[in-house]
C-alpha cells in the first residue's frame, strides 16, 4: 500500500493534497465563469479593441480619446511604470543617506533621521500621498496669478520655471535640425516612436565616457611604468564636452520656455502635480524603510573593519565608501528588492490624486465604462505580477553580481 | 482605488454564491430594511444633514419605496457610493437599488445588465468657472483644465464636446465631488464640469456662491433614474410604480396635505386605484392596497420632493424646466394607473 510504505508515503500524501487542491481551484473556476454565463456576460477580451472614448492628462506617447482600450492601459502602464522607477532611483538616495547619516556621531542629526524615519514608516502611505497633493494644490499659486501687469506669483530661474498648484513646467528640450523618429508597431496599440535626437546624444555620450576609460587606462598605465601620472582632467572633460555641444549645435539645440498663454502655460514639459506629490510621497515613505535596511546592512559590518581601515589612516567618509558600505551592499540588497515591489505596488494608489497610471486607466476608466470587472482585475494582476517578476529578476542578478563568492 | 478591486472580488464571489437566489422583494421584507446606494454626498441630492439623518432627492425615491414595500420611510440602510463603486455595487447584490443621479445609457441598460426603471430627473452636462476668468461660452475654454468625476458619462462626454470643437483641455480625474470642490476652489483647475443639476448643488454649498458662473452650454442630456438588477421584473416593477406614483399624484393633485381625505375616495377613478380605495394594482405589484399612499406620504409627490430638496426655495435654487409635468410643458409623464 503506498500510504503504508514509508518508501512512498510522503509522495502519495503530496500527490493526493495536490489533485485536491486543483479540484477546488477548478470547482472555483468554472462556478465563476458558469454564473457570469447565466448572467449574461460571458469572459471575453473584445472590449479592448473598442475606442476607449476618453482622455488621459500625462501620456508619454500619442493617444486621443478615439484610440482603444488596450491603448489606454498600455499609456496607464507607461505612467505606472515612469513613477515605479523615479519613486525607486529617489527612494534609494534618500534611503541612503538618512541610513547613514542616522548613524553619525552628531546627535542632532542623528535625531532628526530618527524622526524622519518613524513619522514616514507608521503612517500609511495613501495619507502621505494625499497630504503631498493638498499641500502642492493649497500653497502653491495657479497660473492666474502669473497673469497681470501686477502678478502676485512670478516665474523662477530667470523666467524659465513656472510653479504652479497645476505643476512645475519647466524648459523642454528641443532640436530645430531634428532626425525625427522611428516608428515601432506601425498603427497597432503598443506602437510608440523613439526620437533619433535621443538615440545620438546616448550614442556620443557613450563614446565619449568610453574614450574617458581609456584615456584613464592610458594614464594608469603610464604611472606604472614611469611613476608619474600624466594630468588627464582636462582631456577628459574635453572628451566629454566638446563631441556633445558638436552634436547638441548640429541638431539646432534650444530650450523651448514655458509661456502663460489662455488659461495655463504652455510649451516647457509639464510636471503635474499629481506626479510629484505621488512620487514624492511613495520616495519619502519607502525611503524609511530603506534607510532602516541600510542602517542594519551597516551595522553588521564588524566594528574591525572600521578600526582596521581607521589603523590605515582612511578618514570616516573614505572608509564608509570604500570599506563599510561595499560589504553592507551584500545584507542590503535582498530586503531591498522587496522596497522596490512595495513601491511600485503601491504606486496603484494613484487615483487618489488622479494620476492616471495602469489601475486609473484598465482597472478604473475602461472597468467602469465597459463593465468588464473579471478581466480588467485579471489582466491588471497578471500586469502587476509582471513587473514585480521583472524588478525581482533584475536586482536578483545584481544581487548575484555583488554577492561575497564563498568557497 | 483599492477599493474597487476589493468589490470586483467581491462581485465575482457574490455572483459564484447568489446565483440562485429569491426575489429581491422577499429579500427586502426579510430583511425589513431596504439597501439603497446613494452618492457619497452631494447637497440636495443625498447628504447626511446635521444628525447624520440623509437627506436629498435621490433619497426620497428610497424611502418612498421603503415606504412602500416595508410600510416604514426610515427603514432604509443607505450605502455611499462612488462614481466607480456603484455598478458592482448593485451587480454584486450589495445594494437592492441604486438612486444615485446615474445616467441611463445604452451600455448600462444593455451591457452593463442593468434596468432602469424611468427618469426622476432630466439632466444636463454643464460648466461651472470662477466669474473672474471672464468665460461666458463653452466654446471660449480651448486649453482649460478641467476637473472631473472619473467613471461617470460626463468623462466620455468632456471628450467629445472638446474634439467636436477641435479644442484641448486638460482633464484632472477625481474620485468624489469633494475633492473636485477642493481642487476647484484651489484653482487647481479652471472649471468643473458634472451634470448641471450637480453643478448648482455644489455652487450651493460655496462660501461666494457669487463668483462663479454656470455656462449656458449643456452638452449631453442625462436622464438621472432609479436602477436596479436585470432579470428581477416583480422587484423592478416595484421600484418603477412607486416613482411613477409619485409623479402622477403630482399630475392629479394628490399632496401629503390632501392625501388622507383623498384616501377615503374621490370622484376621480385614477386617484382612487392609484391611492388604493378601488381596485386591486396593490395586489398586482405583490404589495397591498395602500402602498401608494404610503409611498406618497414619506415625503410628499414629485413635486413636493422638488420644491423641499432642490426647488427655487432651497439654496440649490434649480428651477422645474424640463422636470415640469407634461401637463406644463416639461417632460413627465407618468403611464396610467389603470
Amino acid at each position: 500500500m503506498l500510504l503504508y510504505d514509508t518508501r512512498y508515503r510522503s509522495a502519495t500524501i503530496q500527490v493526493i493534497a495536490l489533485i485536491g487542491f486543483m479540484l477546488l481551484a477548478a470547482w472555483i473556476i468554472t462556478n465563476t465563469i458558469q454564473n457570469l454565463e447565466a448572467l449574461g456576460k460571458p469572459v471575453e477580451f473584445g472590449f479592448f479593441g473598442e475606442p476607449a472614448s476618453y482622455d488621459i492628462n500625462q501620456r508619454l506617447l500619442e493617444y486621443d480619446s478615439r484610440d482603444s482600450h488596450l491603448r489606454a492601459a498600455f499609456i496607464g502602464l507607461l505612467n505606472t511604470l515612469v513613477v515605479a522607477v523615479l519613486g525607486c532611483i529617489t527612494a534609494t538616495i534618500i534611503g541612503v543617506f538618512v541610513g547613514v547619516l542616522r548613524l553619525s556621531n552628531n546627535w542632532l542629526v542623528a535625531r532628526i533621521m530618527t524622526v524622519y524615519v518613524e513619522m514616514f514608516r507608521n503612517v500609511p502611505v495613501l495619507l502621505w500621498i494625499v497630504l503631498a497633493m493638498a499641500i502642492l494644490i493649497e500653497s502653491l499659486p495657479a497660473p492666474r496669478a502669473f497673469r497681470g501687469d501686477n502678478p502676485t506669483a512670478t516665474m523662477d530661474f530667470f523666467n524659465s520655471v513656472a510653479v504652479t498648484n497645476r505643476g512645475v513646467y519647466v524648459p523642454e528640450f528641443l532640436f530645430s535640425r531634428s532626425l525625427g523618429d522611428i516608428h515601432f508597431f506601425g498603427t497597432s496599440s503598443l506602437r510608440f516612436d523613439v526620437s533619433l535626437d535621443l538615440i545620438a546624444v546616448l550614442v556620443v555620450l557613450g563614446g565619449s565616457i568610453f574614450a574617458m576609460r581609456k584615456v584613464s587606462a592610458w594614464a594608469t598605465a603610464a604611472q606604472e611604468s614611469t611613476g608619474d601620472r600624466p594630468t588627464i582632467w582636462h582631456i577628459n572633460l574635453a572628451i566629454l564636452f566638446v563631441p556633445m555641444i558638436v552634436l547638441l549645435g548640429a541638431l539646432g539645440f534650444h530650450l523651448g520656455y514655458p509661456e502663460l498663454k489662455g488659461f495655463n502655460f504652455t510649451g516647457g514639459t509639464h510636471m503635474r502635480n499629481s506626479l510629484i506629490a505621488l512620487w514624492l510621497a511613495l520616495s519619502l515613505y519607502t525611503a524609511a524603510f530603506i534607510a532602516e535596511i541600510v542602517r542594519a546592512g551597516i551595522m553588521a559590518i564588524s566594528k574591525g573593519q572600521t578600526e582596521a581601515a581607521s589603523a590605515l589612516g582612511l578618514r570616516p567618509g573614505r572608509t564608509m565608501r570604500l570599506v563599510i558600505l561595499p560589504q553592507a551592499l551584500r545584507v542590503i540588497i535582498p530586503p531591498m528588492i522587496s522596497n522596490y515591489l512595495n513601491l511600485t505596488k503601491n504606486s496603484s494608489l494613484a487615483i487618489a490624486v488622479g494620476y492616471m497610471d495602469i489601475t486609473g486607466t484598465l482597472g478604473g476608466i475602461t472597468m467602469n465604462q465597459t463593465g468588464r470587472e473579471l478581466e480588467c482585475v485579471l489582466l491588471l494582476m497578471l500586469v502587476y505580477l509582471a513587473i514585480s517578476l521583472s524588478i525581482s529578476a533584475v536586482m536578483n542578478w545584481y544581487n548575484n553580481r555583488v554577492k561575497l563568492v564563498e568557497r | 482605488m483599492k477599493k474597487s478591486v476589493i468589490l470586483g472580488v467581491a462581485t465575482i464571489a457574490g455572483l459564484a454564491a447568489g446565483a440562485a437566489a429569491a426575489g429581491t422583494v422577499d429579500d427586502v421584507k426579510a430583511r425589513g430594511k431596504l439597501n439603497c446606494g446613494v452618492a457619497t454626498g452631494v447637497p440636495g441630492f443625498a447628504s447626511p444633514d446635521a444628525n447624520g439623518e440623509w437627506q436629498g432627492f435621490d433619497v426620497a425615491v428610497c424611502r418612498a419605496v421603503a415606504a412602500a414595500v416595508l410600510d416604514d420611510p426610515s427603514a432604509v440602510e443607505f450605502i455611499p457610493t462612488t462614481g466607480k463603486t456603484r455598478f458592482t455595487a448593485l451587480a454584486s447584490g450589495e445594494i437592492d437599488m441604486l438612486a444615485r443621479n446615474t445616467t441611463w445609457t445604452f451600455s448600462r441598460d444593455v451591457d452593463l445588465k442593468f434596468e432602469f426603471v424611468g427618469i426622476n430627473y432630466y439632466d444636463g452636462q454643464g460648466f461651472m468657472v470662477p466669474k473672474a476668468l471672464g468665460v461666458s461660452s463653452a466654446k471660449e475654454l480651448d486649453g482649460a483644465t478641467v476637473c472631473i468625476q472619473t467613471g461617470t458619462t460626463t468623462e466620455l462626454n468632456l471628450a467629445d464636446f472638446f474634439r467636436i470643437n477641435n479644442m484641448s483641455y486638460e482633464p484632472v480625474p477625481i474620485e468624489t465631488n469633494a475633492e473636485a470642490q477642493q481642487q476647484y476652489l484651489a484653482g487647481a483647475c479652471d472649471v468643473y464640469t458634472t451634470d448641471a443639476s450637480g453643478l448648482a448643488a455644489t455652487r450651493a454649498t460655496f462660501e461666494n456662491a457669487g463668483d462663479h458662473v454656470i455656462l449656458p452650454e449643456i452638452i449631453s442630456k442625462e436622464p438621472l433614474g432609479p436602477l436596479v438588477r436585470h432579470g428581477d421584473h416583480e422587484w423592478g416593477d416595484v421600484v418603477r410604480w412607486t416613482l411613477n406614483a409619485l409623479i402622477a399624484a403630482e399630475e392629479m393633485g394628490v399632496t401629503s396635505a390632501n392625501i388622507d381625505e383623498m384616501s377615503a375616495g374621490t370622484d376621480n377613478p385614477e386617484v382612487n386605484r392609484l391611492l388604493g380605495s378601488e381596485g386591486t394594482l396593490g395586489e398586482m405589484l405583490g404589495l397591498d392596497a395602500t402602498w401608494a399612499q404610503r409611498a406618497i406620504k414619506a415625503g410628499g409627490n414629485y413635486g413636493e420632493v422638488f420644491a423641499k430638496n432642490i426647488g427655487e426655495e432651497t439654496p440649490i435654487g434649480l428651477a422645474r424646466g424640463l422636470n415640469a409635468q407634461w401637463t406644463d410643458g416639461g417632460l413627465l409623464y407618468s403611464p396610467p394607473f389603470r
